[in-house]
């Protein structure tokens, strides 16, 4: 007699106990897959009457105006872009090179609990970023990094302007920290993986460690490196609280860093609850719909490329 | 030839590694600095008043966030009794039924929803319990800390239950055990103290959480345990005083940052001993 | 059907079948690892089955309590008869099977949250009250020499036991259940010497109440401990067979196929 693939299956969950039991657990995997694609519904049916509304122009519409319910994302994507780009730029710098020290050149007294005070920035909470940023890193950009910035290079568009110690370059930073955490894990890990023939081979030709470190080792571990910082990108978009409290709350493109400005989160958390009319609500929900669908493509391409050197199990 | 550079080059390495060093400092560096300014701006306001008492209005000195700290514990609570059940499923799922489509499609959205902002998740939350119901609520806010949650329960609970030895389960099931059986009583105890890590480590994560707070708890001046109203949560508090003009209210988010700092830094901690604890027991 | 007719002990000492199995193969998919099986085991005798590593002797093992089909797209083609009855029909309960054939594995697997003398009590028991569990579970740490040693311990953590020890645990964790039949997978390969030699003491006096099925890897135990040895071997396409089934003495002595006397000799494996 063969068995039969399908008996086979079953065989596992014969008896009531198991029966049941199956049950339960389908039940609870099929309620989580149930929520998760909720959640895309329920965006899209929210943003649906914005969507029908103002269309495609939304996203290059620059005129955020809920009195005469005429909403364009614009200034809110050039915030988010431009927050999110500093604190990559400032974050993938220290956080390779932290992670760089800590891999291969820290001695083990040290590395182990500097990675761990590292990595305790990630879990610092989010309102407390931005109680930090808005009463000392905000003063202390007004009154210090800002001027010294607009002096040694304020011919440059983004240094230009006043500076109100609350904008883009706040943002900015206050960002960078909170995703340090993120590029320095993760980079250190992929840098740790590459195997040691190959930093062997470099030392016999007789490099200096550093040497070996940035022409071996940091083009080897390139791609995890970048998935780490595309991941870190991903989280930056979406940052909410931190960012709303010093970033201006101003709905305006400028080519200063030092400008008030908003960002796609920002918006929906200052102006939703004084949302009134539907449409307004629909256009906010859209800019939440924008964020999901951005940090999808976003976290997908990280995890390709961070999989793709670590194998699974990012 | 080389020789001739090696000076130059060796300075270049020790420039080098001292800026790879001063980065790495660098992070540490502003982490005490956070953790610093939040230490010595919040401590001297708080005192058993602060952490018992109501909110008192703009002027009034004393006041407290008893209410937050309380509807903190409450949302939180319900949030874990509706993730935890789901996520030790789906993972219990994904552990026994590995391969395929199915459980790769399920990791997939559990991936996608990790990513999710969590302004997103409380437009979500609101959509669906808030908008049709007319009116915030605790339980709304649950709602949407629960699928925060939810991703690192399943997939810690899947790793957990994997990296319990094949053998142990087969030893299980060759004793005559229903799977459910083996499951319950042999591999999921084998399987707790890391799915106990995951659950501080997801509750911490949430418990600094602000943005879905904005439009599904929405804050409240009293006391209120009913999950079905609008309650009162530190972090919300803390984000409404700092960007409040009141001296007074911006001295008590320093302390409620205090309390949010210290309750994540204890359960983070916590967490990683428990697990090493447990692991140290497991090999004796 | 069968090429191969099925391979019967011709002996008058040996006539009490208990489990047969009759042209069994065994897939992991597309892949045979198991062919043709046709053997028959007799009630009070511990079979060896041996045969170098990759002849499928484990696989064809896990057939009988039906662990197999736990492995990744595993299949099961033949018949196996416990009893006279077929284990693999249709609405055959695998758990009843578990609970008649019990198994010890290779490396000792005492469940690590359990304590020891829960251990022994772990098989279930519906309908027996905690003493009468409490008294079969003394009688299988008896059985398994292992009672003087942990007797001061019960409520501790088997974790704590020396490899033996724990191998003997899981031992009277399987004979508590009470069986019909005890399969051992290699249960001696991760112990020392002296932890090995008190187990083969051990199977010769657990074989007076249980049938047992040993797979080992290792010809000289075989020798010592069975009484009747099975060969197995792959063939070219790597499927597991069964080449030779007899008394221990006799095979052992003079084996009736090329290949078993190549084996035993040395000559590869």
């Amino acid at each position: 007699m063969t068995a039969d693939p399908q008996f086979r299956r079953l065989a596992r969950f014969v008896s009531p106990a198991d029966r049941g039991f199956a049950a339960i657990v389908y039940a609870g995997s099929i309620l989580f897959a149930l929520l998760i694609v909720a959640l895309f519904v329920e965006l899209v049916l929210g943003s649906w009457p914005s969507i029908v509304k103002f269309g495609p122009s939304f996203i290059w519409n620059s005129a955020w105006d809920p009195v005469n319910s005429k909403f364009g994302a614009l200034p809110m994507i050039y915030g988010t872009v431009v927050t999110s780009l500093t604190a990559i730029a400032l974050a993938a710098f220290v956080g390779i090179m932290a992670a760089v020290f800590l891999a291969d050149f820290a001695p083990r007294w040290l590395a182990a609990p500097l990675s761990f005070l590292i990595e305790l920035l990630a879990a610092v909470p989010s309102v407390v970023y931005g109680l930090w940023g808005l009463f000392i890193l905000a003063p202390f950009v007004r009154t210090a990094i800002g001027p010294a910035l607009q002096h040694a290079l304020g011919w440059l568009p983004i240094f230009s302007g006043p500076i109100y110690g609350v904008g883009l370059l706040t943002g900015g930073i206050i960002l960078a920290l909170m995703i340090v955490p993120t590029v320095t894990a993760i980079s250190r890990d992929v840098i740790a993986a590459i195997p040691r023939d190959l930093r062997e081979a470099s030392a016999s030709l007789g490099t200096t460690k550093w040497e070996t470190a940035t022409r071996v080792v940091l083009p080897a571990a390139r791609v995890g490196i970048f998935g780490a910082c595309v991941l870190a990108l991903g989280r930056a978009l979406g940052e909410t609280i931190a960012v709303t409290m010093v970033i201006g709350n101003r709905p305006e493109i400028s080519a200063s860093l030092f400008a008030p400005s908003y960002t796609l989160a920002s918006v929906i958390a200052n102006e939703f609850t004084e949302a009134t009319t539907s449409i307004y609500i629909s256009a906010l929900i859209e800019l939440g719909l924008i964020l999901f669908l951005v940090s999808i493509v976003v976290n997908a391409l990280a995890r390709l490329m961070i999989w793709s050197v670590r194998g699974s199990g990012a | 030839m080389r020789n001739q550079h090696l000076g130059r080059r060796r300075i270049y390495a020790t420039l080098g590694t001292l800026l790879a060093l001063c980065c790495a400092a660098l992070g540490a560096a502003a982490l005490l600095a956070i953790l610093g300014y939040v230490v010595v701006q919040g401590i001297g306001v708080i005192n058993w008043t602060f952490l018992t008492q109501l909110p008192t209005p703009v002027g009034v000195p004393g006041g407290g966030v008893g209410n937050g700290i309380l509807g903190t514990l409450i949302i939180i609570g319900i949030a874990t009794a509706m993730a935890l059940p789901i996520g030790l499923l789906t993972g219990i799922y994904l552990a026994l039924f590995g391969r395929g489509s199915i459980p790769e499609a399920l990791r997939f959205l559990s991936d996608v929803l990790s990513g999710v902002p969590s302004i997103a998740i409380g437009l979500f939350a609101y959509a669906v319990l808030v908008a049709p119901l007319k009116h915030f609520s605790a339980f709304s806010a649950s709602f949407a800390f629960m699928m925060l949650m939810l991703p690192l329960l399943v997939r810690t609970s899947e790793q957990a239950i994997r990296s319990v030895p094949q053998t142990v389960r087969e030893g299980a099931l060759a004793l005559g055990m229903s799977n459910f059986r083996a499951t319950w009583r042999i591999v999921l105890p084998t399987a707790r103290p890391a799915i106990i890590t995951a659950l501080l480590l997801a509750i911490a994560r949430v418990t600094g959480e602000t943005a879905p707070l904005l439009f599904t708890a929405f804050g409240s001046q009293f006391w209120e345990t009913n999950p079905n109203s609008p309650m009162a949560v530190l972090a919300l508090q803390v984000f409404n005083y700092a960007i409040s003009p009141y001296p007074n209210w911006q001295a008590q988010a320093w302390a409620g940052a205090f309390v949010l700092v210290f309750a994540v830094f204890a359960l983070s901690l916590g967490a990683r001993l428990a697990l090493r604890r447990a692991m140290r027991g497991f090999e004796a | 059907m069968s090429s191969s007719t099925t391979l019967r002990i011709n002996s008058a000492t040996f006539t009490d079948e208990l489990l047969a199995t009759n042209d069994l193969s065994a897939y992991y998919g597309v892949r045979k690892a198991v062919g043709n099986v046709s053997i028959v085991f007799q009630r009070r005798a511990i079979t060896a089955l041996i045969g170098p590593s990759g002849c499928g002797k484990t696989t064809l093992l896990r057939c009988f309590n039906r662990l197999h089909e736990l492995s990744f797209e595993a299949r099961v083609e033949g018949t196996v008869l416990l009893d006279g009855e077929d284990i693999y029909v249709n609405d055959a309960d695998p758990m009843a099977i578990r609970r008649r054939i019990g198994m010890v594995f290779q490396r000792p697997n005492p469940f690590p949250t359990l304590s020891i003398v829960e251990n022994t009590m772990a098989y279930g028991g519906r309908g027996l009250t905690r003493a009468e569990k409490f008294e079969r579970a003394e009688r299988a740490l008896r059985a398994a020499a292992l009672w003087d040693e942990v007797k001061d311990k019960l409520k501790s953590s088997p974790l704590r036991l020396s490899g033996g020890q724990q191998q003997r645990l899981c031992i009277a964790r399987a004979i508590a259940a009470e069986p019909e039949v005890l399969l051992m997978d290699e249960p001696t390969a991760s112990l020392d010497p002296i932890a090995t030699a008190v187990i083969e003491e051990l199977m010769a006096s657990l074989a007076e109440q249980f049938m047992i099925v040993a797979v080992t890897h290792n010809m000289q135990q075989a020798a010592r401990v069975s009484d009747v040895t099975a060969f197995m071997l792959a063939d070219e396409t790597g499927v597991g067979r069964l080449i030779e089934v007899d008394e221990t003495a006799k095979l052992f002595t003079k084996p009736a196929d090329r290949r078993t006397e190549d084996y035993i000799t040395g000559r590869f494996g």
